[in-house]
């Protein structure tokens, strides 16, 4: 078995096992679902809106290049330096060289879940940056060297007593339960590196091409600070983030907050089109857009799976995934974790070595009927199994599907294996749950049914040879 | 070596793959496996349709101003109508006591301007340049602000508006400073108001504030103040 599809079972089977982590997780969403709910019932027509935001990203996606080139242009215009980079190495690159030239020290970040794809924070590191996460839930999870386990909630699996544990641990703090005391431990920290600071990192949740303006969301205030504070600010962003028309905006910023979070708008919504302009009393001197690849024009040319690109990132599909709520956000082994990770992983790495996170899905669609773009998820998913099949077929499942389907067109055969199965069914049990047990995938963890004593055609047949049969017969 | 941009091949890579046109689906996807729409170029719904989809706002200034008012209660701003400037000097003479300020900051702004003359405290303006080691210092901000947004209770500020781009979010009071003439009903309103003031000459930053700063990274329970202010008031002038 492919490593990756190994590590996936054990993570996900250590979890599952873990009914303490599982309960907490679903506290949590729940908590999630009711506040999403209170919210989403106060727009006037959802359905109409989710519409709207599927068509207006249909359109953005289906035009990138125009939509890309006006951004491109309106910013470029009014001073900021626009890179494209084809794939993680050239924005790495890209941003080394940056702080390099400009004798870069001390770098702050605010959430951007684009940089953890491309690995950013170590390659910064390692050229001797100090790097620092800013928002708390990041930062939390940098302290532990861990990745976060939810592209919106990345602490969410941790308790406060862990916390405070962290805390006391890497910053020398006092031990406290309070949410509020460790939070203004945190925030005490960052003041004092937002001033150090000689670049700020962000990701964008949107790129505006008809006024060239990146818009960051979020709750805290740390992207404010970290794109105002030092003295370059480098944004880093998907090609596929684009919206056609500033106004656009006000149907986008409503509907991410209420399915990321379950708020009505998001504490802090920020446009930013350029660095510190003329008759400005502060802002960076350099801005930075580095528009990345890294092969979501794979995911594009690839017309029937073209709108997962409709992506906005809210996270509302991992929040109904009964798999991802089982599982949790770090067995997935991905920088994007349920629904829309599974389906895209599959193309921005690799189809077989990451086809595992596609079968992992009962096919409910809850995350289809959540998504606020529309995105018809678990159809990719079954879309992605039956890509990976034709890319690489398995001689073994083509066998065992040949023969199943000779034995279905064959009812005298049907019968026959029926009724053997019920005589060696019960052989089944000396060997149940051990290795030589040929359903020991099924049985390990669970029973399997016993063949019921006879068939639905052997009752039939003796209900109408005793005259039973006949009462709806016509 | 120096990386080189690669936006002639990234752009060469976009129009290959969308050479392929998709299917114009819809959000709806109980009718899949069906004939898909044909793509046509209809129009896109723009922010006149958006206003019967997002939640409803009052027609009159008065019904929005009580909405921005139950707004800002819910997210936890403080919010004040004044009847004028004199008043709201003496009330903010009494937030700079109750929370015992040692210094503010604020910007050269045409209707808060005086303001904090009259509290008698050191006071760094931004105006004239700043050590962002001094604006963290400072116990309070006063800025004004482009508009309030009645649908989400958010005050849009702006590098001209608002003193730049720090100044309404280092210290941890923001205190906001506005007109009646400026509530707007919903966020479209809100954009289209900055480009009539700005466009093409956009300030370089714009922000919709919505309540203090907060987080909920923690078992998801609601601290305010994470990193930006834990207090915002809005005085309301006539």
């Amino acid at each position: 078995m492919i490593a990756f599809a190994r590590d996936f079972k054990k993570a996900a089977a250590r979890v599952t096992a873990d009914l303490k982590q599982r309960a907490f997780i679903q506290r949590a969403l729940g908590g999630y679902e009711a506040t999403r709910d209170t919210t989403r019932r106060k727009f006037q027509n959802w359905s109409e809106a989710r519409q709207a935001a599927s068509e207006i990203k249909w359109e953005a996606v289906n035009r990138l290049d125009k939509y890309l080139q006006e951004f491109i242009a309106k910013l470029e215009a009014r001073g900021t330096r626009v890179f494209v980079a084809a794939d993680a190495g050239q924005a790495r690159d890209y941003i080394l060289r940056v702080a390099k030239e400009n004798g870069v020290r001390s770098i702050i970040k605010s959430k951007s879940m684009t940089t953890e794809e491309i690995h950013l924070n170590d390659a910064l590191e390692k050229e001797g940056h100090s790097v620092f996460e800013s928002d708390l839930g990041e930062y939390i999870v940098q302290l532990r060297h861990e990745a976060p386990y939810h592209f919106v909630f990345p602490a969410m699996h941790l308790t406060r007593e862990q916390i405070s544990d962290l805390f006391q641990k890497e910053l020398g703090s006092e031990p406290t339960n309070d949410p509020e005391a460790l939070t203004m431990i945190a925030r005490r920290v960052m003041r004092q590196k937002y001033v150090e600071a000689d670049m700020g990192i962000s990701g964008a949740n949107f790129a505006v091409a008809e006024t060239g303006m990146i818009s960051i969301t979020e709750n805290e205030g740390n992207a404010r600070l970290t794109c105002a504070l030092p003295k370059i600010h480098v944004a880093l962003l998907g090609i596929e983030k684009v919206l056609p028309r500033l106004e656009d905006l006000a149907l986008f910023l409503p509907m991410l907050a209420t399915m990321g979070t379950g708020q009505a708008l998001t504490c802090y919504n920020t446009l930013y089109s350029g660095p510190r302009q003329p008759g400005e009393v502060d802002g960076p001197e350099q801005f930075h857009v580095v528009l990345l690849d890294n092969r979501r024009t794979e995911l594009l040319a690839d017309s029937e799976q073209r709108d997962a690109l409709h992506c906005i990132r809210c996270g509302a599909c991992l929040n109904v995934c009964p798999i991802f709520k089982n599982i949790g956000g770090h067995s997935y082994g991905t920088t994007y974790q349920g629904p829309i990770g599974s389906v895209i992983t599959p193309h921005l790495r690799d189809l077989q070595n990451w086809k595992h996170l596609s079968s992992a899905s009962s096919l409910c669609g809850a995350c289809t009927e959540t998504c606020p773009v529309g995105i018809d998820l678990h159809h990719h998913l079954l879309q992605n199994r039956h890509n990976a099949m034709r890319e690489k077929p398995h001689w073994w499942e083509k066998f065992l599907y040949t023969g199943f389907v000779f034995l279905m067109c064959r009812p005298g055969l049907y019968r026959v294996a029926g009724k053997l199965g019920a005589i060696f069914f019960p052989l089944h049990k000396f060997v149940n749950g051990t290795p030589l047990d040929p359903l020991q995938n099924w049985t390990r963890t669970r029973e399997f049914p016993s063949p019921a004593r006879e068939s639905f055609t052997d009752f039939w047949r003796k209900k109408k040879l005793n005259g039973e049969g006949n009462h709806g017969a016509h | 070596m120096a990386p080189t941009d690669q936006r002639e091949a990234v752009f060469a890579r976009i129009r290959e793959a969308l050479r392929q046109p998709a299917p114009h689906r819809h959000a709806d996807h109980a009718d899949h496996g069906q004939e898909d729409s044909p793509v046509v170029d209809v129009p896109l719904p723009d922010s006149n349709a958006f206003r019967a989809w997002l939640p409803a706002v009052g027609a009159s200034l008065e019904d929005q101003i009580v909405l921005f008012a139950q707004n800002a209660a819910q997210l936890k701003a403080d919010f004040r109508t004044v009847t004028s400037v004199e008043e709201a000097g003496r009330q903010l003479a009494a937030l700079a006591r109750e929370n015992n300020w040692k210094r503010i900051a604020t910007h050269r702004h045409h209707f808060a301007s005086g303001l904090d003359d009259k509290l008698g405290l050191p006071c760094l303006s931004t105006d004239i340049g700043y050590a962002t080691t001094d604006l963290e210092q400072c116990d309070a901000a006063i800025t004004g602000c482009d508009a309030l947004v009645a649908q989400t209770g958010s005050v849009l500020v702006t590098n001209p508006g608002a003193g730049g781009r720090a100044l309404s979010v280092l210290p941890p009071h923001h205190i906001v400073i506005a007109r009646r003439s400026q509530v707007v009903p919903d966020l479209a309103s809100a954009l289209q108001l900055v480009r009539k003031l700005y466009a093409p000459n956009w300030p370089s930053f714009l922000s919709f504030i919505t309540g203090p700063s907060r987080t909920g990274d923690i078992e998801r329970i609601l601290v305010l103040g994470a990193h930006g202010p834990k207090k915002l008031t809005i005085f309301l002038l006539p």
